[in-house]
C-alpha cells in the first residue's frame, strides 16, 4: 500500500461474539445467524443477543454449507444434519461406518451432495439419493450454478457427474491432488485449489482450456466469486489474489494483490453486491478492500492466535459475520 | 506458533502385532490423550476416543520425482483434526501391514500445513521374531519397514528359542543397525520408549552410532537393502559436499530411503547436522563443536542396492 496513514477503522460496528471453539463455518439464515463450531455444536445469535447453542454433532463438524432456512453440517460421527434458527437439528443422512463427512454443498435449487470415504451421496429437492463411488476420494464438491451437475475435487483431476443419468462423470485431468473446487457464476469455469500451493482452471464449453494459477506460498484454501462473476479472490499468499475472468479467463494475466501485510491471508469473501472484498488473516486481522481503487478499511485488529477461520456476508450485504480459530467471532454491521 | 502435535508412525508386516501395540497405547495409563488414523476402518477392535480412519492415498508430487510420494487421505486428515486442537496431544498413524512408510514419512516435510501444525516423532516397526526372517525373503515392504524404522519392536520372542533370536536380531541389525531395538513379548514394551522419540528433529540427531556395538554379524551381507556408514576423519568443503550429496539423492533417491549425518565444515565453528527420507533433505547448522570433540565428518545411507565404493569415493572426494 502506499498509504502513509492506517486503514480508516470499522471497529467500533463490530459486535463480538464468543463461540469459544474453532469456528469452521458462519452462515446467515432469515431469522439470524449461525456458526458451525469444531465442537459439534451449532450456535445461533440474533441482533447483539446469542440466542443458544444446540448439539448437531456428538464429535466434530467438518464442513457446512445452507440457505435461508437451514444450516446443513457434515461431521466426524459419520452424519448429515440439518439445523434450522429454531427446535432441534434433523438428520439427513448416516454412514453406517461413522466416517467422517469430508465435504458437503447446496445448490440454489436445494440439491444437496456430501461425500465420506470414497463414495459421493446426492440427494435432489426430493430427497431421492443417487451414490458415485468415486476411483480416489473426493473432496471438495460444488454444484454448477444451472442444472443437476455435480464438480468433484480428486486425486489427479475434478469429476462433472450428472447424479439423474448413469454416465460415467465427465473427468478434467490434471495431475495432482485437488481439494477444493468452485464453478464460476456463469458456468463457464471450472477452478480447483491444489496441494502444490496452486489453483487449476478448466474452461468448460466449445474451446476448452487449461488456467495455471500459481506462485502461492500456501495453499489457496479459501475462494470467492465477486457478485458480477468477473473476479476470483483467493486466499494462500501475503494479501488476497483476485484473477480476472473476463473474457478467457485469467490465462496470461495478472492478478490483482489486495490488502497485503505481513501476514498469511486464510479468508476471502467477496460482497453480495459490489466489488469489495472482506480479507481474513492468520494474525487474526481482517480488512475490508476496494477493489476499484485498492483502499482499505481495517475491520478486526490483528489478535494472537486467532486466525480468521470463517467469513459470511448475509444476502443484502449489510452484515459480515467472522469466526476465529480461538473460537472468537463477531458481526460487523456496515454503517449506512 | 503453538506447539507443533508429535505424530509417531506405526508400521509392521500383517500379524506382527501391530494392533496389540496400538491397544496397549492407548490403554495404558500415561495421562496422555492419543488421536489416532488406522486403516481398514471398523475391522480389528481399537479401544480409543478419536479413532480415524484413512484409505491410505497415495499421490505423485509435481515435482517430477518419482520416489517423491505423499499420502493425500492423511493431508486431509490432519486438516480436519487441526480443528480439534487441546482434544489430544499427539496423533498416532498406523499404516496397513503391506504399506512403505516413505509416503508417510514424506508428507510431514512436503505439505506445508501438515509441516506447520505437526511433526514427525518418530517411524516404530512391530516385528515378528518368528516369521520375520521368511518375510525378508518373501517380502520387501518387510524389509522396507524395518531399513525405515527409528524404533523396532521385536515382538514374539517367546515363541522362538535363543538362536533363533540372536538370528533374527541380526538379520534386522544387516539392514539397520541404527534404530532402537527393545524385544517384546505380547508387545510389552515400555510406551516412553516409543514416543517422543524426536527421530527427525535435527537438533536431537547428536550422533549416528548404531545402536548395538557388537561386531561380526557379517551373515547377511546378502541383505539388497543394508546401511552404510562413512567417516573423513576430519573436515569437507561445502562448496563440494553440498552438490554431491544434493546430486546423489536427486539420482539415487528412489533407492536411499533413509540418510543421515553429522560433518565439519572448513572454517565453521558449529556442526552441519542432516537427515534425509529418499531424496528430501533437511539440514542445518546446529551447535559448536566442544572442545576436545574430534571434528569429523560421518554419514550413514540406508538403503537398497547401495554402491558402497561409489558412495565411499564420491564422499572422500567433499574432503577438505
Amino acid at each position: 500500500m502506499t498509504t502513509m496513514t492506517p486503514p480508516v477503522s470499522l471497529r467500533e460496528h463490530v459486535t463480538p461474539i464468543a463461540a469459544e471453539t474453532h469456528v469452521v463455518a458462519a452462515h446467515w439464515l432469515k431469522q439470524g445467524l449461525v456458526l458451525a463450531l469444531a465442537d459439534g455444536r451449532v450456535l445461533r445469535w440474533r441482533d447483539g443477543a446469542l440466542v443458544e447453542s444446540v448439539e448437531a454433532h456428538a464429535g466434530g463438524i467438518l464442513c457446512a454449507t445452507g440457505d435461508s432456512e437451514r444450516l446443513i453440517t457434515g461431521g466426524d460421527d459419520g452424519r448429515v444434519v440439518a439445523t434450522g434458527f429454531e427446535g432441534e437439528p434433523a438428520e439427513i443422512a448416516k454412514d453406517p461406518k461413522r466416517r467422517w463427512i469430508d465435504a458437503i454443498t447446496l445448490s440454489p435449487s436445494g440439491n444437496l451432495a456430501w461425500n465420506t470415504g470414497k463414495t459421493v451421496q446426492a440427494r435432489d429437492e426430493k430427497g431421492r439419493v443417487r451414490t458415485l463411488d468415486a476411483a480416489s476420494t473426493p473432496q471438495g464438491l460444488v454444484f454448477a450454478p444451472k442444472g443437476y451437475r455435480l464438480a468433484i475435487a480428486q486425486m489427479n483431476g475434478v469429476s462433472l457427474w450428472y447424479p439423474n443419468t448413469e454416465a460415467k462423470p465427465e473427468f478434467l485431468e490434471w495431475k495432482g491432488s485437488h481439494i477444493d473446487v468452485v464453478w464460476s457464476p456463469d458456468g463457464r469455469f471450472v477452478v480447483s485449489s491444489m496441494q502444490e500451493n496452486a489453483l487449476h482452471g478448466w474452461k468448460l464449453g466449445d474451446k476448452p482450456g487449461h488456467m495455471r494459477m500459481t506462485g502461492y506460498p500456501a495453499k489457496p484454501r479459501s475462494l470467492s466469486w465477486s457478485h458480477d462473476g468477473l473476479w476470483l479472490a483467493s486466499s494462500g499468499a501475503d494479501g488476497a489474489i483476485v484473477w480476472p475472468f473476463q473474457g478467457d479467463g485469467p490465462q496470461g494475466k495478472a492478478p490483482r494483490e489486495c490488502g497485503v501485510r505481513h501476514a498469511r491471508v486464510t479468508r476471502v469473501a467477496f460482497h453480495p453486491g459490489a466489488l469489495v472484498l472482506a480479507i481474513g488473516y492468520d494474525d487474526g486481522c481482517i480488512l475490508m478492500v476496494r477493489l476499484t481503487d485498492g483502499s482499505e478499511l481495517l475491520v478486526r485488529p490483528a489478535l494472537r492466535d486467532s486466525g480468521i477461520s470463517a467469513f459470511a456476508w448475509d444476502k443484502a450485504g449489510k452484515r459480515l459475520a467472522f469466526g476465529a480459530e480461538d473460537g472468537a467471532a463477531g458481526v460487523l454491521v456496515l454503517p449506512s | 506458533m503453538s506447539e507443533k502435535i508429535p505424530v509417531t508412525v506405526l508400521t509392521g508386516y500383517l500379524g506382527a502385532g501391530k494392533t496389540t501395540l496400538l491397544n496397549r497405547i492407548l490403554t495404558e495409563d500415561h495421562g496422555k490423550k492419543f488421536a489416532v488414523i488406522v486403516n481398514e476402518f471398523g475391522e480389528a477392535g481399537i479401544d480409543g476416543d478419536l479413532i480415524v480412519g484413512a484409505d491410505e492415498e497415495i499421490f505423485e508430487m509435481n515435482n517430477g520425482c518419482i520416489c517423491c510420494t505423499v499420502r493425500g487421505d492423511l493431508i486431509r486428515i490432519l486438516d480436519g483434526l487441526m480443528k480439534r486442537k487441546g482434544k489430544f496431544d499427539a496423533i498416532i498413524v498406523e499404516t496397513t501391514g503391506l504399506a512403505d512408510p516413505a509416503p508417510v514419512a514424506q508428507t510431514f516435510f512436503v505439505d506445508q500445513d501438515v509441516g506447520d501444525a505437526t511433526r514427525l516423532d518418530a517411524v516404530v516397526t512391530v516385528t515378528d521374531a518368528k516369521w520375520l526372517k521368511d518375510r525378508l525373503k518373501d517380502a520387501p515392504e518387510a524389509k522396507n519397514q524395518i531399513a525405515f524404522a527409528d524404533v523396532i519392536v521385536l515382538n514374539k520372542t517367546d515363541l522362538v528359542t535363543a538362536e533363533e533370536l540372536a538370528d533374527v536380531e541380526a538379520a534386522i541389525r544387516a539392514i539397520n543397525p541404527y534404530a532402537k531395538l527393545h524385544k517384546a513379548e505380547r508387545a510389552n514394551v515400555d510406551i516412553a520408549a516409543l514416543l517422543d522419540r524426536n527421530a527427525f528433529d535435527l537438533d536431537r540427531i547428536l550422533d549416528i552410532e548404531p545402536d548395538f556395538l557388537e561386531a561380526g554379524h557379517h551373515h547377511h551381507h546378502a541383505e539388497d537393502v543394508r546401511s552404510i556408514s562413512l567417516t573423513i576423519p576430519g573436515e569437507v568443503d561445502p562448496e563440494k559436499f553440498m552438490p554431491w550429496i544434493n546430486d546423489l539423492t536427486q539420482i539415487q533417491g528412489p533407492n536411499i530411503l533413509r540418510s543421515k549425518g553429522i560433518l565439519a565444515f572448513k572454517n565453521e565453528p558449529r556442526r552441519f547436522v542432516f537427515q534425509g527420507v529418499h531424496m528430501i533433505l533437511d539440514g542445518d547448522l546446529q551447535r559448536d563443536w566442544k572442545d576436545g570433540e574430534t571434528r569429523e565428518s560421518r554419514l550413514v545411507f540406508i538403503g537398497r542396492d547401495l554402491n558402497e565404493n561409489e558412495l565411499r569415493k564420491g564422499f572422500e572426494a567433499c574432503a577438505a
